[in-house]
């Protein structure tokens, strides 16, 4: 009866003491194993979302263009079998340059760009992938502990095709040093940080206009279903 | 590529992006049963809690469930059962000042469980907030529907916490109360899937 799915070797548990309000809302009970049935199988279908341009092109969705270095990000979306997840509803938020959110709630004094929201959301192809042009996201503080910074890092929210595979993390960049110092990012075990980090790819980049940076990801998806007796 | 799952990360206080009106015009995230939705009609208020049972104002809920007919639109849910078009199974709302998401949904219908036998009438909900460094899923259930009694997922559960799982009838008809306790002595139970 000890079957877990959480797979702590890879991914955070629910409390992780530095980042502090785990304290007060992390589950701490032994989680029930559920059996996939039906209704772990199935799950939102997106297929039919409408997408237009400015959903994938974060820097044309205001009269202006937005203040910040142009980055695309692209990628893949797998299953466990490395089979492409097509028709997956990507969705990305994130700060402007300054490391500010269009948000109520973001108090950081760094200024607003009126030509950037930081919103984004494409269904990905027959191949899995996806491909954002938007500017590269800043650090801003945080009140977790003194002196907290959040490393810049993209947003991402992908449903996959079952309730299990729904996802959601967080895209960091490669070589920057606040990932040291930032208790969400640590709270991934050491093996794993890596698949949270999106390596700069000459290859993506497009000569004369933006940077490219590469994040592919891969979902979990329902167990086997068990053979039929025959 | 490298083949083991992407690494979680928790959704984070600014989210609210994925929680306004979205996808077309008359289908809002809290909005899941049209006005010719088949079925029973019920509102469902989930509160979300913290450990010393304060609301949380800045977590986002997800619902998953069957129509009314207990029919699921998905490609995996092959029952021979046509998906009411006034429904929709998916609903996503940020938590507001109360702690409250407030969906207007139907009663789900029983839907195929492991042995062919039917589950319990329930609700799959997702829970994403700040300090929860992943998912939590639990499923809501109907409290007083005599199904559950047999339901093999709350079999599961142990019998001291299972009353965690269950909506409770509101103070108006149609109304169902679900306490979403994240952790504290009423933690609600949640699964491993």
């Amino acid at each position: 009866m000890s079957q877990s799915r959480l797979d702590l070797e890879n991914q955070p548990g629910y409390v992780y003491e530095p980042y502090r309000s785990t304290a007060a809302r992390a589950p701490v009970q032994p989680l029930v194993f559920l059996p996939h049935t039906l209704s772990e199988r199935t799950g939102p279908v997106f297929a039919n979302v409408p997408i237009s341009e400015s959903d994938r092109d974060l820097t044309r969705q205001h009269a202006g263009e937005p203040v910040g270095q142009r980055m695309i990000v692209e990628g893949r979306v797998l299953d466990d079998d490395g089979n492409p997840l097509p028709n997956t509803l990507v969705e990305i938020w994130q700060t402007n340059a300054a490391g500010r959110y269009r948000h109520a709630l973001d108090d950081f004094r760094a200024p607003l760009d009126p030509n950037f929201t930081g919103n984004g959301r494409v269904l990905t192809d027959a191949n899995g992938k996806y491909r954002f042009l938007t500017i590269k996201p800043g650090a801003y503080p945080w009140n977790n502990h003194a002196n907290a910074w959040r490393p810049a890092h993209i947003h991402f929210s992908l449903f996959g095709p079952s309730f299990v595979s729904r996802f959601i993390t967080q895209m960091y960049f490669e070589g920057d040093p606040m990932l040291a110092y930032d208790p969400i990012f640590q709270s991934v075990p050491d093996k794993a940080k890596h698949r949270v980090i999106a390596p700069f790819d000459i290859g993506l980049t497009e000569e004369k206009w933006a940077l490219g940076y590469r994040f592919d990801m891969v979902l979990r998806g329902p167990d086997a279903t068990p053979a039929e007796p025959s | 590529m490298d083949r083991h799952h992407t690494t979680i990360q928790p959704i984070g206080p600014f989210f609210h992006f994925l929680t306004p009106e979205w996808g077309t015009s008359d289908r809002t995230p809290g909005i899941m049963a049209r006005p010719d939705a088949r079925g029973e009609r019920i509102q469902l208020k989930v509160r979300v809690l913290d450990r010393a049972g304060k609301p949380v104002t800045n977590a986002m809920i997800e619902l998953w469930q069957a129509d009314a007919n207990g029919k699921y639109d998905h490609p995996a849910d092959t029952q021979d059962k046509t998906p009411d078009p006034d429904f929709q199974g998916f609903g996503r709302l940020a938590s507001n000042d109360d702690g409250l998401c407030i969906f207007d949904t139907v009663k789900p219908g029983p839907v195929p469980g492991l042995d062919g036998d039917l589950q319990a009438p329930h609700i799959s909900v997702s829970v994403y907030a700040p300090g929860l460094l992943r998912r939590a899923v639990t499923r809501i259930y109907f409290g007083g529907n005599a199904a559950n009694d047999s339901d093999y997922v709350l079999s599961l559960v142990p019998e001291d916490r299972r009353g965690t799982l269950f909506a409770q009838p509101g103070a108006e008809p149609g109304e169902w109360d679900f306490d979403l306790h994240l952790t504290g002595p009423c933690e609600t139970v949640f699964f491993d899937i």
